[in-house]
């Protein structure tokens, strides 16, 4: 569907806002390589956006976001801080609402600045809710670096961590892991297995890549694993409370100081917040009556790895959020070839904003 | 007139053909072997429209025929929201086959979704890429492994001949229709414990009746009466 005039001048009207900030304007290409995107969700992006095959350049992609264009862009400047808003089309497949749209105009505004990142977290936010001052909206806040520091410091192996890391954004599996990791059982069959002194004995013929050394490895790893003790039930119990969290940004920072008492690897994590809330106060966030979600940002958004916020129309539930944000450090690590720049950021949309006028 | 699609050769027009003369509907090809008319004895105003079963979802889905035969893997495939666009009538039972994920069985440390989640993270940072997973039904698979969580593979497309994209070492594992699991077995393969991604059977659909006249709703209730669905 064609872009109303409103639309636009509404978008017009937020990146104007986001340029007076001190951000600088930029622009996107509408087809991006589709390698960066592939190889950051794998699969899950060819349900969610547009890909098409260019005879010279290869896959291709109508692009879904801005985020990752504004990063590379950002990540060849060597500018520190720098500022970034842009107004244009991102493009998304909807696979079971047809009535959402599946092009529509976002407004952004990007802060790369690592002096500070509980200020560009507050930054950002206010900024966001300055687009929408007056707009019948609630925000949903949430921290994916708690959860991250919390298994980062359970008292277990660096395998089980890295696997439930690599699940943070998967809720099934990594429940499924947690499950696993705490009941330090294996199945007979697996035990057998395990136990075997040639596990290989009853394997079928060799085919494929993965060679047998590899499967070898692995076994060698499941054995490690089934000799670690399983994670603690209390620690197990922790997780739990931090992902069941919902409520005022005051009362769960409080209830986090309580489980860092049991769990002081999420201290730094738990300070970051404190100091966020406060930068927020600072920009006049009334962060007495702010939500706060342990587990919000775990799904949908897999490159947000720290703070993670939405706002949503208040009587409009089944409405997709008018805007969204959040840290992105990592995805800055892994386009950056190994620099990497902490980064935070948030869109609007100016078509549903509209809407609530 | 209401048109009821069904394949358009083999054992499953056979066997549908059969369904519906135990019900006391008789379907036919009329004219030659070769041509795809078919002729409806037992009850008026239905037509029958010959046609490959991988074209029946989408053909009910634009309402260019209102019931159809085909196979409820085709079905979830090809249509996004499938339940929203037609509606199952009935199970033939017949045409019975399982859409699977099988691995080889030479990776005797993998028996269950989590364990190929496992080998899939060891694969993509010793190989530099996803564990490939061959199958034509892209929907189907991309689905269940999103909502079960395995991540680090990636889907290549395999229109045939898919139990023998490992040897090739075009895939790593496959995604794939059985029935007896004997061409994988042959094939150095086996099906993963949870790995059953959906139970396929010949299925009797209708379309959305939305710009059906009142004349074709009344011949589905009746066509429905005599077979009993």
């Amino acid at each position: 569907m064609p872009t109303s005039p409103e639309t636009l001048k509404e978008a017009r009207r937020l990146r104007d806002l986001f340029a007076a900030k001190g951000a600088q304007v930029i622009k996107a290409d509408v087809l991006q390589p589709a390698d960066t995107l592939l190889d950051l969700y794998g699969e899950d992006i060819r349900a969610r956006a547009y890909l098409t095959s260019d005879p010279l350049r290869g896959e291709m992609v109508l692009r879904p976001d801005f985020t990752v264009p504004v990063v590379q862009m950002h990540m060849q400047t060597h500018a520190d801080p720098a500022r970034y808003t842009y107004a244009g089309k991102v493009f998304r497949k909807q696979e079971t609402d047809e009535t959402r749209a599946n092009e529509y105009v976002q407004v952004g505004y990007e802060v790369f600045d690592g002096q500070n990142p509980a200020a560009a977290d507050a930054e950002v936010f206010a900024a966001i809710a300055e687009g929408l001052a007056g707009l019948p909206v609630r925000a949903a806040t949430g921290d994916i670096g708690v959860l991250m520091a919390a298994v980062r410091g359970l008292r277990t192996t660096d395998a089980r961590k890295a696997a439930l890391l690599r699940h943070i954004w998967r809720p099934v599996r990594f429940r499924a892991l947690m499950k696993r990791f705490g009941s330090g059982k294996v199945t007979p069959a697996r035990e057998a297995l395990l136990a075997a002194d040639d596990p290989f004995a009853q394997a079928g013929p060799d085919i494929g890549l993965r060679s047998r050394n590899e499967v070898a490895d692995r076994i060698a790893a499941l054995r490690a694993d089934a000799a670690a003790d399983p994670i603690a039930a209390e620690e197990i119990a922790l997780i739990d409370a931090i992902l069941g969290l919902r409520e005022t940004a005051p009362n769960v920072l409080s209830a986090l100081r309580d489980i860092a008492v049991d769990m002081p690897a999420i201290g730094d994590a738990v300070a970051g917040m404190d100091a966020r809330l406060d930068a927020m106060a600072d920009k006049g966030v009334d962060v007495g009556s702010l939500e706060f979600e342990g587990s919000y940002g775990r799904t949908s958004l897999e490159y947000y790895d720290g703070f993670v916020f939405g706002f949503y129309a208040k009587d409009r539930p089944e409405q997709p959020p008018v805007a969204t944000g959040g840290r992105y450090d990592a995805l800055t690590a892994h386009l950056g070839q190994g620099r990497a720049v902490p980064a935070v950021g948030g869109v609007i949309r100016p078509d549903l904003a509209l809407g609530l006028r | 007139m209401l048109k009821l699609g069904v394949p358009s050769k083999g054992r499953l027009m056979e066997k549908t053909f059969d369904w519906f003369g135990a019900r006391g509907i008789g379907l036919r090809k009329s004219g030659s072997d070769r041509e795809y008319a078919g002729a409806v004895d037992g009850i008026d105003g239905v037509e029958l429209v010959l046609l490959s079963a991988g074209e029946i979802p989408r053909e009910l889905a634009a309402g260019n025929i209102h019931l159809g035969v085909t196979g409820s893997d085709l079905v979830r495939e090809k249509l996004a929201n499938w339940d929203m666009r037609v509606a199952e009538l009935a199970p033939m039972g017949f045409g019975g086959a399982d859409l699977i994920i099988a691995v080889p069985q030479a990776w005797v440390d993998v028996t269950t979704l989590d364990d190929l989640d496992a080998a899939a993270a060891a694969f993509r940072r010793t190989h530099g890429f996803r564990l490939r997973i061959a199958t034509k039904y892209h929907r189907l698979v991309r689905d269940f492994l999103r909502d079960q969580g395995v991540a680090d593979y990636q889907l290549v497309d395999s229109q045939g001949a898919t139990e023998g994209t490992v040897k090739n070492e075009t895939a790593e594992a496959i995604a794939d229709i059985t029935s007896t699991g004997e061409t994988l077995r042959a094939n150095g393969l086996k099906i993963l414990d949870d790995g059953l991604i959906h139970a396929s059977q010949a299925t009797l659909f209708r379309g959305r009746r939305h710009n059906w006249t009142d004349a074709q709703r009344a011949k589905l209730k009746a066509l429905q009466m005599v077979l009993g669905v």
